[in-house]
């Protein structure tokens, strides 16, 4: 299950959706955060038992705002904001990966708040205000988190990546400053398979306040760090009074 | 002169630096176009039907419905009535549709009907196995008598369970028929670029000129992507029979984990002993396990010590599974974990610390010892292992601390590459070559080394990949590619650079062995002023480009030297601290010293170890396929329940590769498999340290390690 701090996403998850036996499509307009349909139900619209318009399960419109922009599009309701983003939109920097709300890969920005992009319906982010990664700089203009992740190699294959950097960005909105804990915490909602945990910590550590005095990032060019000091978490531990473990407790 | 042979240390400005990776900012900025974000114009969505059963017949099946269903283009039975299905989640049926949505609801009206038979998806019980294939007996010495004559002697049972690889983005492709020319282009989430083409042309009965696979993006491999696949040749078929339209298929979650990828797994019992002062002399073991209906690969053992005396048998058990997939080194991890934990259980019963326990089998570590030692020295100062290390189970409270070793080895010499430079009239630079990028830096290695060989920035080279129109170069498979690719381009970029130099020549009044170049330019040794330009010796040409190939391996009667080595030994070591109350093992610390030869880039190839040692922390503390004996089927297949390691799972990680003399001379070595051999077997050592007893099987749960404290000894089953 999602362990992020910043969802669910509000309203109605998909999830949920699927689990109140609405597979016909069956959405009460109610839980659309207030937002009506844009396709206006007529008055012959047919109704559930409970007096509320159903939409679809054909292509009904809608709007969305993303990065900036006001789209309008034709899907059915049961499309998700993620293939909504992806296939329609050809907005491809959030990825299908587990599909159901735990890997993080498809995060994008709603309302500025982190969310899996695959476990909101593409209706349900109506009235919102929808960040992807393509919104957060250009390969020749990257935002800062974006160049620290690539002087810090915090990728590999590069598919969880994106769904990393909007995760990242929504964590240092949040918190500009946060410790490796909080890091950890704040990034428990994304996996990567290659391994490229070492390099994304050091990237948001360095944008963090007190990371950005890192003395272990130098970008760019060489400077190999001697051995032991590539990989530099420990200032941040220290300060974790916790950690500091009374000798005896475990050693042996 | 330009030597073919790589430059030296003081020459070197790009090679073994640290280069952050040029399709970085494509990554990181979403603009990277993986196989799944290729859309084509009218392309379709297919979707598969996949059998329920581990083993059963199909007795009816009707697709009328599914032809019927809004927006279906094209239907393709996969297996028919009568086809017998020998694993869960196997291939029924395959259809394409306008939009994916439409495409699941044509999946769902498929109507299939099994008779369902019985199957065997155990692989832990090699007693209960209906089938094993024994493997031949591997035998040296007198096993039997040195064991009996041993003055200690320790013995246990070990085991890995099956694991995926569940790679982030899917398999799958997007298949593109073209009825009018006959050609098929195939955009393919591939770790073999170019060894595709054939195997869709043979399969789909084109010539291979006419299939061109392309795959500039690839998320993630690990091994399991060098087939077409079935489903590969089923997305072009079904790209033809709709009219030619392009066609995309990209496996579900569920189908990737559950037939797309396992490493198999691996149980043994092994019995070894040795003399009072440590010396090892004998080695018994039985090993079995399962990689699906092939059965399982064999794993080393013993591995990285050659006991005089050893005898080692191993079972191969059949299992109503998808066959197993080259998994990152494939059967080192398997036999290094085995083999380790029984040495680590010896060296305790022998009450020797484990690092002298290796020194003091020097002579049994092959042809890596020297590596050995000197990896060992500076893993024993980065873990602080020699002031620290104190014997098993002194720990006191509920929380306790150990520390684990393990050594490994892999071959990783480059696999043959062909490559080609071609030089604009305009100074530019482009090479070619139909290799591809894991995730590796495959891209940014090749960059370096024509960069470094022609004296130009970086910046200045282009390099094109992923495509198998280009000059051939083998599958990343093996840690073979750096060794491959960074030799045919050193080769070519020498080839490009000596007709440079021929041309400039006469231009310089003098002859090419003095040139040198440096800095963009071409000049006299010695006499900066006596110089042109990168862009002036290049018009030299002409208004015509030219082009210069190199390969791997050293053309055959050049006497050259390869520029590409074998051989490869690393050491890490573990610190835990294991929760004895709730079970919880947490990663403290990763020491990870590895040789990889002549280092080409420094920031992707310590990448390849940081990642290596999170992808074995993973199989370490979570990852296991669990099948249900019931139905045959994976019980967990998703992410929910495939649990993997997190960012907060990792501990702190320290990466030291060996470079400079002894090292680089050795050529360029690969690096994806030897780092991920031993995490899961140095943390296994760690928790047996900490805890006073052995959690014999992978992973390490909290269950399995309360299970180990609750009946010490009891072994794996």
């Amino acid at each position: 299950m999602t362990s992020r701090g910043d969802d669910p996403p509000r309203g109605l998850s998909r999830r949920a959706f699927l689990r109140g036996g609405a597979a016909a499509g069956v959405l009460s307009t109610g839980l659309l955060r207030g937002v009506p349909p844009v396709e206006a139900a007529p008055a012959a619209a047919p109704k559930s038992e409970a007096g509320v318009p159903i939409l679809g399960p054909g292509p009904v419109a809608i709007k969305l705002r993303v990065n900036g922009q006001e789209v309008a599009l034709r899907l059915e309701p049961r499309v998700t904001l993620l293939d909504a983003l992806r296939t329609r939109l050809e907005l491809t920097g959030a990825k299908k990966v587990c599909d159901r709300g735990t890997c993080g890969a498809c995060t994008v920005l709603l309302d500025g708040k982190a969310v899996y992009a695959c476990s909101v319906l593409a209706l349900e982010a109506q009235g919102g205000d929808v960040r992807t990664v393509e919104s957060l700089g250009s390969v020749e203009r990257m935002h800062p988190l974006q160049a620290a992740f690539v002087d810090h190699d915090a990728q590999q294959c590069g598919f969880c990546t994106p769904g990393f950097v909007m995760a990242a960005k929504a964590l240092l909105d949040r918190n500009p400053s946060p410790s490796l804990a909080e890091i950890h915490h704040g990034l428990a909602g994304n996996f990567c398979r290659c391994g490229t945990y070492a390099g994304i910590r050091r990237a948001v550590l360095q944008l963090a306040e007190a990371g950005a005095a890192n003395p272990d990032y130098a970008p760019g060019l060489p400077g190999a760090p001697e051995p032991g000091e590539i990989e530099n978490p420990r200032p941040r531990r220290q300060k974790n009074k916790k950690r500091k473990k009374p000798r005896g407790t475990g050693d042996g | 002169m330009v030597e073919t042979s790589w430059p030296k240390a003081e020459a070197r400005r790009l090679l073994g630096t640290r280069v952050s990776r040029l399709d970085g900012p494509a990554k990181v900025t979403g603009t990277a176009k993986y196989t799944y974000d290729v859309a084509r114009p009218g392309m379709l969505h297919a979707r598969l039907v996949h059998c329920p059963h581990a083993h059963a017949r199909i007795t009816k099946l009707d697709v009328s419905a599914a032809q019927a269903s809004p927006g279906v283009k094209a239907v393709r039975v996969i297996q028919g009535v009568g086809a017998e299905i020998q694993w869960a989640h196997d291939e029924i049926v395959l259809v394409a549709a306008a939009t994916g949505e439409e495409a699941e609801d044509a999946a769902r009206a498929v109507v299939v009907e099994y008779e369902v038979l019985a199957h065997h998806v155990d692989d832990l019980h090699l007693d209960q196995a209906p089938e094993t294939r024994a493997e031949e007996e591997e035998l040296a010495g007198e096993p039997e008598k040195a064991m009996a004559e041993a003055a200690v002697r320790s013995k246990g049972t070990y085991g890995l369970p099956v694991i995926a690889h569940n790679c982030l983005e899917p398999h799958g492709q997007v298949c593109e028929w073209n009825a009018a020319k006959d050609t098929l282009t195939a955009h393919c989430s591939t770790q073999a670029v170019a060894a595709l083409a054939p195997q869709f042309a043979e399969r789909v009965g084109l010539p291979a000129g006419n299939v061109h696979v392309i795959c500039q993006y690839m998320g993630g491999g690990f091994g399991s992507k060098f087939s077409a696949d079935r489903w590969g040749i089923e997305c072009a078929e079904i790209s033809r029979q709709a009219g030619g339209v392009p066609v995309k298929l990209m496996l579900d979650r569920r189908a990737e984990l559950t037939i797309a990828g396992d490493r198999p797994s691996a149980y043994a019992e092994i019995e070894v002993g040795a003399q009072a002062d440590g010396t090892l002399t004998a080695w018994i073991s039985k090993s079995w396990g399962s990689g699906g209906l092939g059965g399982s690969g064999r794993p080393p053992l013993p591995y990285v010590f050659q006991i005089p005396h050893r005898r080692s048998v191993h079972h191969s058990i059949p299992t109503h599974t998808a066959s197993s997939r080259a998994w990152r080194a494939p059967n080192h991890p398997q036999g290094c974990y085995l083999s380790m934990s029984a040495l680590d259980d010896l060296a305790a019963r022998l009450g020797m610390d484990p690092l002298a326990f290796v020194r003091k089998n020097e002579a049994l570590l092959g042809p890596l010892a020297k590596t050995y030692l000197e990896e060992l020295e500076i893993a024993d100062r980065l873990m602080g292992w020699s002031a620290r290390w104190k014997p098993r189970g002194g720990g006191k409270g509920p929380v306790v601390r150990g520390l684990g070793l393990s050594l490994h080895m892999w071959g990783g010499s480059g696999h043959r590459s062909s490559c080609e430079v071609t030089l604009q009239p305009d100074g530019s630079v482009e090479a070619k070559i139909a290799t591809q990028d894991i995730g590796t830096g495959t891209r940014t290695v090749l960059a370096i080394v024509i960069a470094e060989t022609l004296g130009l920035p970086l910046e200045e080279v282009r390099v094109q990949i992923g495509d198998s129109r280009y000059p051939a170069s083998g599958g990343s498979g093996g840690s073979t590619t750096v060794g491959g690719v960074s030799a045919a381009a050193r080769r070519a970029a020498v080839n490009a650079l000596r007709m440079v130099f021929d041309k400039a020549a006469p231009a310089l009044g003098t002859t090419p062995d003095l040139l040198e170049a440096v800095d963009g330019s071409i000049r006299v040794q010695g006499e900066p002023g006596r110089a042109l330009t990168w862009r002036q010796a290049a018009a030299l040409f002409g208004r015509a480009p030219v082009t210069a190939t190199g390969g791997n391996p050293a053309p055959s009667g050049s006497g050259e030297l390869e520029l590409t080595g074998s051989g490869a030994g690393g050491v890490q070591m573990a610190e835990v601290d294991v929760d004895r109350e709730t079970g919880v093992v947490k990663i403290r610390k990763m020491v990870a010293v590895q040789d990889c030869g002549l280092v080409v880039d420094l920031k992707t190839a310590e990448s390849q170890v940081y990642g290596a040692l999170i992808m074995g922390i993973s199989s370490a503390l979570a990852e296991e396929k669990v099948l249900d004996p019931v139905t045959g089927t994976l019980l967990n297949a998703d992410f929910e329940s495939y649990k993997m390691a997190g960012i907060g799972d990792i501990g702190e990680l320290v990466v030291h590769l060996m470079t400079g003399p002894g090292y680089d001379e050795r050529g360029v070595i690969g690096l994806g498999e030897p780092p991920v051999i031993s995490p899961a077997a140095a943390i296994g050592n760690a928790v047996a340290n900490a805890l006073g007893v052995r959690v014999p099987l992978l992973p390490f749960t909290p269950q399995r390690v309360l299970d180990a404290l609750e009946s010490p000894g009891r072994g794996i089953v």
